[in-house]
C-alpha cells in the first residue's frame, strides 16, 4: 500500500514547502528529518492541519518528547505519514513561566497524544490545556518537581521511599482557558458515582508485570478502564543524562528485556550516526541475527504467556522451549541469557561463537515443527479460536490514531514495519515479508506473531551462511563526543516502533535522551479495546497487544 | 467375586458381643469417621501428587522428585506446613461465615463418599434413593464457595463465587439429566442396586449410543462442576488472582484445596459407578476364563483403579485446554448440553421400551 | 549439626560457616526430645514445601519463568505451587527492581503474606537498586523495606543461581524453632516493629 503511494513522490520538500505556504510564521531546519517550530497559538491550527491536508497526512504521532532548555520549555512533537512514509517534527515552545507552562493538547488530533501529553506533564510540568485528562502518569499525585527539567532537585528527602499507600483520587484534572486566557484547572470524575470499581494489579498474574487497571465493571462486562502506569518507572531517561555515552547503552536491555538487542542496536546505530562512524559489514550481519534471534525468543514467549493468560498452561512449556534454545545460542556469544550488552558503539563488543552457524541452523531445523505444534495444541482449538476470534477488534485507523504499531498494528491492516518503511541497517537487502492481516481481533495479533517467527527464520537462514569476514568492531575513539544537534529515530523492536530523540550539547553525555517505547500507546489502547467485553476478554485483549511494562514505564 | 460384606459384619458382630448395643453402634460409627478421613486425606494427598505428576508429564517436565523416593512425600511435606501455616484474622469480614464456608466445602464432598460403592459389600450407606442423596449432598458444597466469596468482603472473591455459583447451578442440571438417563437404564436409584445391575455388562456397553452421550456430558458437566479447566473460572488465576478463595489462608485453604481434588475423584467415582460398573470387574459375555480372571482382582481396586483413571482423563482435560469466557460457558449448558441431554433421556427411555439395549 | 536439604552433599554449599553459626546460636542451649523431634516434623515440612507468590517486576522475572519451564524444572523441588494470593504463598522472591510508587504495594503484599513468610531479594535490583541506585524514582535496596533472608545476586541471576538460593532459604528454615527458642522470627519482630506501617495490626 505504501509502496504504490509512494510512487506519487511526495517528497519531503513538497511537504515543507505546503507547510510554510500555510503558516508562514513555521520555521523549518533539517531536510531528511525536518523539524518546525511553531508558536504555541498556531501549534493546534497546524496540527489539524499535519493530519488532514491531503498532501501531508501527518496521521501517526510516533512520540512527544518533553524538552528543558534551561531558559524555556518546550514539547517535540514526531509524526510519520502513513501514507507517504515521511516523518517530521514540530517543536511547539510553552507560553508562560517555569511555574506555568503551557501548550494546547493535541489530544482531539491524535488520540494516543493524550498519554503522551500526560507523560511530559509528568516529567516536565509542561500542562497541555484541553487535554481531557491531565494528571501525573508514572510519578505519584503528591510527588514534589518533575523530574526531567534540569534544574531538579533529587534530594531524597523531598520525595522519600514510604511504605505508606499514596493518596488516590477519583478526579482527573482537565485544564482549560477563561476569557482572559488564564488556566483554569476543572475536576472532572474518572468513573461515575456508583460504578463497581475493581482493582486489577499492579499485583496481578495478567498485567505481565506491574501495570494497574481501575476497572468498572457491570457484572462481568467492563464498562471503562483507568491506566495507572509507574510501578516500575526507573527513570532512565533522567539517569541517562548523567552518564558517558557508552555507559548509557546498557539501559535498553533492561527496558523491553526482550528486544534487548534490538533496542541496543538501535541506540548504538544513533550515536554512530552522530558521530559519523561507519561499521563493518559483518557487524550488521551479526546484529541483525541477534535481532531476528530475539524476535522469535520473544514471541516465543509471548504465545507462552498468552496461552497461559487464557489457561492453557502446558503452551508455556511448549513455546520456552525454543526459546531456552535461542538463549543457548546466545549465551555462547554474548555469555548472558537475559541482559546481553552485546552490540556497542561501532560493532559488537565480542566475535561469534566458532558454533554460532551449526547452533542457528539447528534451531532452523526444528523451528517449523514447532510452530506446527503450537498450531495442533493451541490455534486451531474450538475454545481458544471463540475465546479470540473477534474480542478486541482494533480498526486500521484507531491501530494509527492510538499509534499501535508492531505485530499488533500489522494484525490490523497497518504495514507499520519500520524495517520496511524506514530501512537501516542491512534490511533493505533482505528478502522477507511484512506480515498483515485485516481482522484486526486477538487472533490476528496471535497469527500475525507466529508467522513473524517464520518471516525472522527466513531472515536468518539467508544470513547464516553469509556472515562475511572481516573485523567485528571498529576503531572508535576511547571519549565518545557527539556534536552539538538533534537526532530522531524509529526501528522496530520486537514490540513495534521504537523512537530515539537524542539531543547533544557537545558533550560526552547525552543532553537529553528521549525513549519511545512502543509499548506504552499499547497500554493507552486498553480502554478503548475493552469498552463492553468481559473481564475475561481484558486478559486477552491484554495479552494479544503484548505490552511490557517496564517499557512502559522506563 | 468376594464378597466383603463378612469384614464388616465380623467387625459388627464382635463388637456387640463385647459391649451393648449402644455402645457397639456409637463406637462403629466414630471408627467408620475415623476411617473415612483418613481414605479421605490420604486420597487428597495421593490426588495432589498424581496431578503434578501428570501435568509435569504433559509439560516435559519430571514433576517433584526430590521428597521421599519419587517425590511421593511431597503433598505430606505440603499438608504438614499447611497444617501449622497461619490462619490470618481479617477485619470488615462476616467472620462466622467466612470460618464456616471451607467447611461446608468439606463437609459436601465428605457426605458423598459414604455413598460411593468402594467394593463388595463395602459401602458406607446403601439405601434405595443413593444416587439422588449423592447429588443432593454435592450441592451443597455451592454454599461453601459462594459463602467464602461472599464473606471475604472482596471484589475478586465476590465475582469469583458468583461465577461459580452461576456455573454450578447450571451444571448440575446436565449432571442431573445424564444421571436420570442411567438411572431410567438401571431402574434403581440405589447405589448397590445400579452396581448390581452391570454385573454382566457395564452401562456404557450396555446402553450403547444414549450411554456414551451421558457420559460424554457428565465428564464436561463433572469437569465443570468441580471447578477444574478449561472451566476453572471461579478460581481463574489470569482474570481473578485465586477468585473466590483469595483470602484464604492456612488449613481453611487446605481445605478447599484438598476439596477440589476430592471432588475431582468423586466425579469419576460416579461415573465409574454410572458406567463403568462401580466395583464390578470387567465382564466380557461368553468368555468365562477371562471373566474368572478378573474376578480375582479385589473389587476395591477395580473401583478405585478405574475412579483414577477416569480422573486422568480430567486431568488431561485442564493441561490442555484453554479457559471458557463465562458467557460461552453458560450458552455450552443451556445452548447445547441441555437440549442434547434430554433428547438423550427420550432416546434412552426408547431403547429401554423397545429393549434395544445389549 | 549438618544442615542440607534435597538430598545435596553438604560439601556442596559454598557458605556453610553461615549456617553453622545460625545452628550454633539457635540450638547450642539443646532442646527437650518431644520438642525438638516436633520441631524436625515441622521444619520437613516446611522447607520441602515452599510455594513461591507470583511476584515479578521487571527482567529477573522472566528468569524466574525460566526457573518453572521444563528445562530447570522447579517443580522438582516441589515449588512449583505457585500462589497468586499471597495468603497462600510461603515466600516472596523479589524479582525486579521495586521502586517508590511500588514500595506500599510491595510492603502490603508482604504484611498480608501467612506466616511463616520468607523474602528472597533476587537480583541486583532487589538488593541494592542495581544499575538505578542513582535515580530519583528507585528504592535502594529492598533490606529496608521488609526483612530479607536469602540474597540472590546477577543481573538478572542464572535460573540455577536462584535454585541455590531457594535451596538456602530451604536450609535455614531447617534450622528453625517453632516451639521457643531463639528464633529468626525474633528478628523479624524487631524489624517490623522498627519499620511500622499504619493500618496493619500486627
Amino acid at each position: 500500500m505504501t509502496n504504490s503511494l509512494n510512487d506519487i513522490l511526495i517528497t519531503m520538500a513538497n511537504i515543507t514547502e505546503k507547510i510554510s505556504k500555510l503558516f508562514p510564521q513555521a520555521v523549518i531546519e533539517g531536510d531528511t528529518t525536518p523539524v518546525v517550530t511553531i508558536p504555541n497559538a498556531q501549534w493546534h491550527d497546524l496540527a489539524l492541519a499535519l493530519r488532514d491536508d491531503a498532501d501531508i497526512r501527518m496521521d501517526y504521532l510516533i512520540t512527544i518528547t518533553g524538552m528543558d532548555w534551561t531558559d524555556r520549555l518546550g514539547a517535540i512533537y514526531y509524526l510519520m505519514s502513513t501514507t507517504y512514509n515521511k516523518i517530521i517534527g514540530v517543536k511547539v515552545i510553552a507560553e508562560g513561566d517555569r511555574q506555568q507552562p503551557w501548550i494546547y493538547s493535541a489530544a482531539d488530533v491524535w488520540k494516543v497524544a493524550t498519554l503522551f501529553e500526560r507523560e511530559v506533564f509528568d516529567f516536565l510540568g509542561i500542562i497541555f490545556v484541553n487535554n481531557p485528562d491531565m494528571r501525573r502518569l508514572f510519578l505519584s499525585i503528591d510527588w514534589v518537581g518533575y523530574p526531567l527539567r534540569k534544574d531538579y532537585d533529587q534530594n531524597p528527602e523531598l520525595n522519600p521511599v514510604s511504605t505508606e499507600s499514596e493518596r488516590q483520587t477519583d478526579f482527573t484534572d482537565v485544564y482549560t482557558l477563561d476569557e482572559n486566557g488564564k488556566i483554569v484547572k476543572n475536576e472532572v470524575r474518572v468513573f461515575e458515582k456508583d460504578d463497581f470499581v475493581v482493582n486489577i494489579g499492579p499485583q496481578h498474574p495478567a498485567t505481565h508485570g506491574v501495570l494497574r487497571f481501575r476497572t468498572a465493571v457491570d457484572g462481568e462486562t467492563v464498562k471503562k478502564i483507568d491506566v495507572y502506569c509507574g510501578y516500575i518507572h526507573r527513570g532512565i531517561e533522567k539517569l541517562c543524562e548523567n552518564l558517558t555515552y557508552p555507559q548509557t547503552l546498557h539501559f535498553m536491555d533492561r527496558m523491553d528485556y526482550f528486544s534487548a538487542h534490538n533496542y541496543h542496536h538501535a541506540l548504538c546505530m544513533l550515536y554512530e550516526k552522530a558521530a559519523g562512524i561507519e561499521i563493518s559489514r559483518r557487524a550488521q550481519v551479526i546484529r541483525v541475527m541477534m535481532d531476528e534471534l530475539s524476535r522469535i525468543a520473544s514471541h516465543c514467549l509471548f504465545i507462552g504467556t498468552y496461552c497461559m493468560d487464557l489457561g492453557a498452561t502446558t503452551m508455556l512449556f511448549y513455546a520456552l522451549r525454543v526459546r531456552e534454545q535461542i538463549l543457548d545460542i546466545m549465551e555462547k556469544t554474548c555469555g548472558a541469557r537475559m541482559t546481553f550488552n552485546y552490540e556497542c558503539i561501532g560493532g559488537v563488543m565480542q566475535d561469534l561463537a566458532p558454533d554460532f552457524r551449526a547452533d542457528v541452523k539447528a534451531l532452523l531445523e526444528v523451528l517449523p515443527r514447532n510452530i506446527k505444534e503450537y498450531n495442533d495444541v493451541f490455534t486451531g482449538n474450538v475454545i481458544a479460536r471463540n475465546r479470540m476470534e473477534g474480542v478486541g477488534v482494533l480498526s486500521r485507523e484507531d491501530a494509527i490514531a492510538y499509534a499501535v504499531t508492531g505485530p499488533s498494528g500489522r494484525a490490523s491492516g497497518w504495514a507499520c514495519d519500520m524495517r520496511k518503511l524506514q530501512p537501516y541497517s542491512i534490511y533493505a537487502e533482505l528478502d522477507f515479508e511484512e506480515v498483515t492481516a485485516t481482522e484486526g481481533d486477538s487472533m490476528a495479533r496471535f497469527k500475525c506473531r507466529m508467522r513473524e517467527i517464520e518471516e525472522s527464520a527466513k531472515i536468518l537462514a539467508q544470513l547464516v551462511d553469509n556472515i562475511p569476514d572481516g573485523e567485528y568492531c571498529v576503531k572508535v575513539p576511547k571519549v565518545i563526543k557527539l556534536p552539538a544537534g538533534q537526532w530522531f529515530q524509529v526501528t522496530e523492536g520486537c514490540r513495534g516502533a521504537f523512537g530515539l530523540y537524542l539531543e547533544s550539547d557537545g558533550s560526552t553525555k547525552p543532553y537529553r535522551l528521549h525513549i519511545a517505547p512502543p509499548c506504552l500507546p499499547q497500554a493507552a489502547v486498553v480502554d478503548h479495546l475493552t469498552r463492553g467485553q468481559k473481564i475475561a476478554d481484558l486478559i486477552t485483549i491484554g495479552g494479544s497487544l503484548d505490552y511490557i511494562v517496564p517499557d512502559i514505564d522506563r | 467375586m468376594q464378597d466383603l460384606s463378612f469384614i464388616t459384619s465380623w467387625i459388627d458382630s464382635s463388637f456387640r458381643s463385647i459391649m451393648p448395643g449402644w455402645l457397639s453402634t456409637t463406637v462403629e460409627c466414630l471408627l467408620i469417621g475415623v476411617g473415612l478421613l483418613l481414605v479421605y486425606a490420604l486420597l487428597a494427598l495421593f490426588y495432589i501428587y498424581y496431578e503434578r505428576k501428570l501435568c509435569a508429564a504433559f509439560q516435559c517436565r519430571l514433576g517433584p522428585n526430590r521428597v521421599g523416593p519419587w517425590g511421593l512425600l511431597q503433598s505430606f511435606a505440603d499438608m504438614f506446613k499447611m497444617l501449622i501455616k497461619e490462619i490470618i484474622h481479617l477485619d470488615h469480614i462476616d467472620r462466622f461465615l467466612f470460618a464456616l464456608a471451607p467447611y461446608l466445602v468439606i463437609i459436601a464432598s465428605m457426605l458423598a463418599f459414604a455413598v460411593l460403592p468402594w467394593g463388595n459389600g463395602l459401602q458406607i450407606i446403601d439405601f434405595n434413593i443413593g444416587i439422588f442423596f449423592l447429588i443432593a449432598v454435592s450441592s451443597i458444597g455451592v454454599l461453601g464457595i459462594l459463602l467464602a466469596g461472599w464473606s471475604s468482603n472482596n471484589k475478586f472473591t465476590l465475582i469469583g463465587s458468583l461465577r461459580s455459583g452461576a456455573q454450578m447451578v447450571s451444571y448440575e442440571l446436565s449432571i442431573g439429566l445424564s444421571v436420570i438417563t442411567m438411572v431410567c437404564l438401571a431402574g434403581t436409584m440405589s447405589v448397590g442396586g445400579i452396581v448390581e445391575e452391570q454385573a454382566d455388562l457395564w452401562f456404557i456397553f450396555k446402553g450403547h449410543i444414549p450411554a456414551i452421550i451421558a457420559f460424554v456430558i457428565y465428564m464436561i458437566a463433572g469437569t465443570a462442576e468441580t471447578n477444574r479447566g478449561p472451566f476453572d473460572l471461579p478460581e481463574a488465576e489470569s482474570e481473578l488472582t485465586a477468585g473466590y478463595h483469595t483470602e484464604y489462608s492456612g488449613m481453611h485453604f487446605g481445605f478447599f484445596y484438598l476439596a477440589e481434588y476430592l471432588n475431582l475423584f468423586i466425579v469419576s467415582g460416579v461415573a465409574t459407578l454410572l458406567f463403568f460398573g462401580g466395583w464390578m470387574p470387567l465382564h466380557i459375555p461368553g468368555l468365562d476364563g477371562f471373566n474368572h480372571i478378573m474376578d480375582y482382582i479385589p473389587s476395591v481396586v477395580w473401583f478405585i483403579g478405574k475412579a483414577i483413571l477416569l480422573s486422568f482423563v480430567i486431568i488431561w482435560f485442564k493441561w490442555t485446554f484453554p479457559r471458557l469466557r463465562i458467557d460461552q460457558l453458560l450458552s455450552l449448558e443451556w445452548k447445547y448440553l441441555l437440549p442434547i441431554n434430554l433428547v438423550n433421556l427420550v432416546l434412552m427411555v426408547l431403547i429401554i421400551v423397545y429393549d434395544l439395549h445389549f | 549439626m549438618e544442615v542440607t536439604t534435597k538430598s545435596m552433599p553438604y560439601e556442596a554449599w559454598k557458605d556453610n560457616e553461615y549456617i553453622e553459626k545460625l545452628v550454633k546460636e539457635l540450638q547450642d542451649a539443646g532442646t527437650n526430645i518431644v520438642v525438638g523431634s516436633l520441631d524436625k516434623l515441622i521444619n520437613w515440612g516446611r522447607s520441602n514445601s515452599i510455594w513461591p507468590l507470583t511476584f515479578a517486576t521487571s527482567c529477573c522475572g522472566i528468569e524466574f519463568v525460566s526457573l518453572g519451564a521444563a528445562r530447570f524444572d522447579m517443580a522438582r523441588f516441589g515449588w512449583e505451587v505457585a500462589r497468586s494470593s499471597p495468603r497462600q504463598a510461603d515466600f516472596m522472591m523479589v524479582a525486579g527492581t521495586i521502586v517508590n510508587r511500588m514500595v506500599p504495594v510491595f510492603r502490603r503484599l508482604y504484611d498480608q503474606l501467612a506466616e511463616p513468610k520468607y523474602v528472597i531479594a533476587c537480583g541486583s535490583c532487589a538488593i541494592s537498586g542495581g544499575p538505578f541506585r542513582k535515580s530519583y524514582h528507585v528504592a535502594k535496596g529492598i533490606e529496608d523495606i521488609v526483612p530479607v533472608d536469602v540474597f540472590v545476586p546477577g543481573c538478572p541471576p542464572r535460573p540455577e543461581a536462584m535454585i541455590y538460593g531457594i535451596m538456602q532459604l530451604s536450609r535455614k528454615i531447617k534450622v528453625e524453632r517453632f516451639f521457643g527458642g531463639v528464633n529468626r522470627q525474633e528478628s523479624q519482630k524487631e524489624f517490623l516493629a522498627a519499620h511500622p506501617v499504619e493500618g496493619v495490626n500486627d
